[in-house]
């Protein structure tokens, strides 16, 4: 999706001379991610793969026009990080760190609201595998490879489901316009309405399978914007159908405390908003392909 | 994490919050001198468990004399107490707290949480005190009060203000009800809390606003920097193998099945549990390993699966991304030779380099079942249980 990542889209690496950080944009560029350089706070001035390094992103945005970048930042600091992506002019923000307080994730979003809405940085993450768009970019840590290029949109809270879901639909030859990983916390910078809007007005997406999971309200919340605004079909699948009350289930934000957050509650919620649910996880594929059969 | 009713009271002293006068004590001779010290002619003897619904239990019990606060501590300490939140094992007393009883006038409800919808924090009151607030949405959801508050600027005297005339608080009773529930955000949100419920909020017959009870969980993602909550952390109310799980980087929920999992991913696991249910069968627990699936995470979710005594079946369904299904395979037979497995153990792998992590297991000579994707090997697990 074009909204968010194509081939042009100019990648900085934040944490970049890290284990992490270099290890991620060494694959992120065999895949032919346009990365253009890197941020480590006193290391400016010297090169690392190659690519400048900067000691922060305001000169890496004036130095090379940047206007992607992913955080390899540790927690503690990855807010920071982020508020300074979105301060320096940065259009899309991946955070891939596990691990933020939510109260951080809360200041960020606060501090995003000084922005108007055209100037505004999209966030995605933290806790994600970030976003593919297979054949031209990649800004993110999944195997770029068990992504075939087509026209159906993935969102998904859990990294490895959405690859499992990636590999059923190459399986089946259907491709993906652009993933999504929004990842697992209970604060998150995208949510699945954010993400699921920007499907609707992308023309190279044709249907979208949303990756939801127990807690929260955010998949609820895009069932009830699809039903109201989109035209594109949505199909769904929900984990955690045997995933106990009041537990968290590996995710910050996987964990239910309220009504409309159990897997099941969630399921007859998104039937109501005529999303077509995949039943069980083995056949998201599947469910996928009798969908687009029908458009 | 959680902690104990009496870390969270004297939590919220620091923040202004006036609680009636207790001590914790660790045995009967110990609760008997307390006793006296805090003086008066009535105390609450509490077990000191991370559980709510403690009294239904019969966690707590009112005495009338030193001598019955001694007894009730020595009845109480060392035991299992099972609630509603505990699960069938319960959870052991080890930790007494002796507290002046309380004269009540009237109970009520005062919760703080994070809103997700609104990403803002949420104080929820009801003048319906002492009962869960699950109860109260059932049954008195027309006296439920709701007030959110902006992080970026903190909770106004008016919001508190609102919220205290709202619970029917007498006039003159106000200001002090209203330093109670800000006292009780700051503590929110200068602690890093996720939850801080204080049920009952008590005025007292002599027009104090005492919190009599509370609970409050912290963000585990902000423990490096509030040193001071992670100490008070009790490892002897967390399930053993949920310990031996986090201090390993691995997450790890112990359920009631006999399908042990070793994933990576959170949602893949709770995909696969889904599957295994469907197929008949109940997951023992639900593990997962990281998204990166490290040789040495497989190592100690080995070990971690097998010490649980209920798992009849293993299965093993691992998503490598990043990492390679060779470099995994190799982390399984790493494993396998440290680690004897007496039960029938199912492997599927997906992802990049499968042919050869697969060849890999082949070649070994380990004893397991193969799968190739999330369906076959919950079906297989499910099937060889019933062999």
């Amino acid at each position: 999706m074009t909204v968010l990542v194509d081939k042009n889209s100019k990648i900085i690496i934040q944490g970049f001379t890290g284990k992490m950080g270099s290890f991620h944009a060494d694959e992120m560029i065999k895949y032919g991610s346009n990365v253009v350089g890197g941020v480590t706070p006193g290391k400016g001035g010297s090169k690392h793969l190659d690519l400048p390094v900067f000691n922060t992103v305001k000169d890496a945005v004036n130095e090379t026009g940047a206007d992607a970048s992913i955080l390899f930042v540790p927690p503690a600091f990855a807010a920071d990080s982020a508020m300074e992506a979105a301060d320096a002019g940065i259009k899309i923000c991946v955070a891939i760190v596990d691990g933020i307080p939510s109260h951080d994730m809360i200041r960020i979003k606060r501090y995003m609201r000084r922005y108007t809405k055209s100037s505004k940085m999209t966030l995605v993450g933290p806790n994600c595998a970030g976003i593919i768009s297979p054949g031209k970019s990649m800004l993110g840590i999944m195997p770029g490879h068990i992504y075939k290029e087509g026209r159906v949109g993935i969102i998904s809270r859990s990294g490895t489901l959405g690859y499992e879901a990636a590999q059923q639909l190459k399986n089946l030859n259907i491709g993906v316009s652009t993933s999504v990983g929004i990842g697992g916390d209970p604060i998150n910078g995208s949510s699945f309405r954010d993400i699921i809007e920007k499907f609707e007005t992308d023309d190279e997406t044709d249907a979208i399978l949303m990756i939801g999971e127990i807690g929260g309200p955010q998949e609820v919340a895009a069932g009830e914007f699809a039903k109201e605004n989109m035209k594109k079909p949505v199909i769904a699948y929900i984990a955690g159908l045997t995933a106990p009350k009041g537990r968290v289930m590996g995710h910050a934000g996987a964990i239910v405390s309220a009504y409309g957050e159990s897997a099941t509650e969630k399921v007859e919620i998104l039937k109501e908003c005529r999303i077509t649910i995949s039943k069980n996880p083995s056949v998201m594929g599947d469910t996928v392909k009798s969908v687009l059969e029908k458009i | 994490m959680d902690i104990h009713e009496y870390q969270a009271k004297k939590i919220l002293s620091n923040f202004g919050v006036t609680i009636p006068r207790g001590g914790i004590v660790y045995s009967p001779e110990n609760a008997e001198n307390k006793a006296r010290e805090i003086g008066g002619s009535r105390w609450v003897v509490k077990a000191q468990i991370h559980s709510g619904a403690r009294g239904k239990a019969g966690g707590i019990i009112v005495c009338n004399t030193p001598l019955e606060v001694a007894q009730a501590t020595d009845k109480l300490l060392g035991k299992k107490l099972v609630t509603n939140q505990t699960g069938p094992e319960g959870k052991i007393v080890n930790r007494i707290y002796i507290e002046e009883a309380t004269d009540i006038e009237k109970e009520l409800y005062l919760g703080l949480v994070f809103d997700r919808s609104s990403e803002s924090i949420m104080v929820v009151a009801s003048t319906e005190g002492g009962m869960s607030v699950e109860e109260i949405s059932k049954e008195k959801p027309e006296t439920i009060i709701r007030s959110k508050i902006e992080v970026a600027v903190g909770m106004q005297n008016f919001q508190a203000r609102e919220l205290a005339f709202g619970l029917g608080i007498e006039p003159e009773l106000i200001r002090r009800a209203s330093e109670t529930i800000i006292g009780c955000y700051k503590a929110f949100s200068e602690l890093d809390a996720t939850m801080v419920e204080v049920n009952p909020l008590v005025i007292s017959k002599q027009k104090q606003i005492l919190a009599l009870d509370c609970k409050m969980s912290f963000d585990n993602n902000a423990m490096f920097r509030r040193s001071q909550v992670s100490e008070l952390r009790d490892k002897t109310q967390e399930d053993s193998k949920e310990i031996f799980a986090s201090d390993r980087g691995l997450n790890y929920v112990s359920l009631d099945g006999n399908i042990g999992n070793i994933i990576n991913g959170a949602g893949l696991a709770m995909a696969s549990m889904d599957m295994i249910k469907l197929a008949g069968g109940a997951p023992a627990n639900f593990l997962d390993v990281g998204g990166g699936a490290t040789p040495e995470k497989i190592v100690k979710a080995f070990k971690l699966v097998t010490m649980d005594e209920k798992v009849k079946v293993i299965l093993v369904n691992i998503f490598a991304g990043i990492n390679r299904c060779d470099w995994v395979a190799e982390g399984i037979v790493d494993a396998l030779k440290k680690i004897q497995i007496k039960v029938p153990l199912v492997i599927r792998l997906a992802g990049t380099n499968v042919e050869k992590g697969n060849k890999i297991l082949k070649e070994s000579k380990i004893n397991y079942i193969e799968a190739n994707t999330l369906e076959d090997a919950a079906n297989k697990a499910v099937a060889a249980l019933n062999k």
